[in-house]
């Protein structure tokens, strides 16, 4: 199967205020991401594999099937690469446009 | 410019300097930012006004704030400017009339404070005790009403557009001459933010707390900011995200009569 990699975007403003994570995309679009999707984009750092990072933050943290966890991570990495929050790639990251 | 005449207008402590060949339109700027003219301050930026004859600037329907070729283009139906932030000049076009010189100096300060991790915010403000206050509301949802109940013993800083700026760890607020339905400047003085109070009209009178996600939230939908910048925006949301952090954020339900100030301490 093929690894999915995923790494913040430089092009978005990101802060956590009151133990929630608000996201600001470049078209100045909010989102605010709950607790799964903060752990997803705390990890987000290009270079562990999605399913790794499921695996260890998620599965290994909340009591939920593995697979359904995964593909819960697939459809919410796929709505935020498609907001230009997330940069999605079937390769480690190793250029500038992600963030630290 | 040839037989110009200058002011330099001082608003949030960012003095400006206005310069223009026509008597009538000094005239009618003096007016209106008369509270806010500092002959002595050392201005941060220069600002020519061509007036022309009353009718449509530009092709723009909508206002328009983006940067090219390393200045800044603000175009609405009544008025263009431009503004070179290196060379700290700019210029405008625009009928004699206050309203478009009045937008380009909120958009041109709404543009040098993101810089300063300040911000221009949808709110009335007030001192009181030496301390600000902050009411924030969209269109009708109570700024110019809260600002005329106010006692006597409080000085309005706006009715409609507060001035927001960093000072250390904590944030001040500054009088503008930018009034709403009050048609009235505010005083040209500053103080600390003591409170920020998101408006909404009730039943009675009452204060809760907002918690700071939330807080964050509405104050990003109540502030002044135009232009399409990524790296200005991110600036933007960082001291939206800090001004909640810093400041105690309430939601006020009133009843519009003068007791509500009652709670304001």
């Amino acid at each position: 199967m093929t690894e999915k990699y995923i790494a913040r975007s430089w092009a978005v403003a990101a802060r956590m205020l009151g133990g929630e994570m608000m996201i600001m995309s470049a078209d100045s679009t909010l989102f605010t991401l709950n607790r799964q999707a903060t752990i997803i984009w705390n990890a987000a750092d290009g270079v562990t594999p999605l399913r790794e990072i499921v695996e260890r933050e998620i599965c290994g943290v909340f009591e939920v099937d593995p697979a359904v966890a995964y593909q819960d991570a697939e459809d919410l990495v796929r709505d935020l690469a498609g907001h230009g929050i997330l940069i999605l790639s079937g390769q480690p990251a190793v250029g500038r446009e992600t963030a630290p | 410019m040839t037989g110009c005449l200058t002011t330099c207008i001082e608003i949030g402590g960012m003095p400006i300097l206005v310069r223009t060949e026509s008597r009538a339109f000094f005239r009618l700027i003096g007016e209106r930012y008369r509270g806010f003219a500092n002959a002595t301050a050392r201005p941060v930026f220069e600002f020519d006004v061509e007036i022309v004859p009353p009718g449509r600037i530009t092709d723009e329907e909508d206002l328009s704030v983006r940067f090219d070729s390393g200045r800044w283009i603000i175009e609405r139906g009544d008025f263009h400017a431009e503004w070179e932030p290196a060379a700290g000049r700019g210029w405008i076009r625009q009928s004699a009339n206050p309203y478009a010189i009045d937008a380009a100096f909120r958009i041109l300060h709404s543009l040098l404070l993101a810089r300063e991790s300040g911000l221009l915010i949808h709110a009335a403000s007030a001192v009181r005790n030496g301390r600000a206050f902050l009411f924030s509301g969209v269109s009708g949802a109570g700024k110019t009403t809260i600002s005329r109940l106010a006692p006597q013993s409080v000085t309005l800083l706006t009715d409609e557009i507060s001035y927001v700026r960093r000072d250390g760890d904590a944030y001040r607020a500054f009088g503008t001459p930018f009034a709403g339905e009050l048609a009235r400047a505010g005083e040209n003085i500053s103080a600390p933010v003591a409170a920020l109070y998101f408006l909404a009209h009730g039943p009675e009178n009452r204060i809760e707390t907002i918690a700071p996600a939330e807080a964050g939230r509405t104050l990003l939908r109540n502030i002044l900011f135009f232009a399409e910048d990524a790296d200005l925006v991110k600036l933007v949301f960082h001291a939206a995200c800090d001004v909640v952090s810093k400041v105690p954020v309430y939601r006020l339900t009133f009843v519009p009569d003068a007791r509500v100030w009652d709670s304001i301490v």
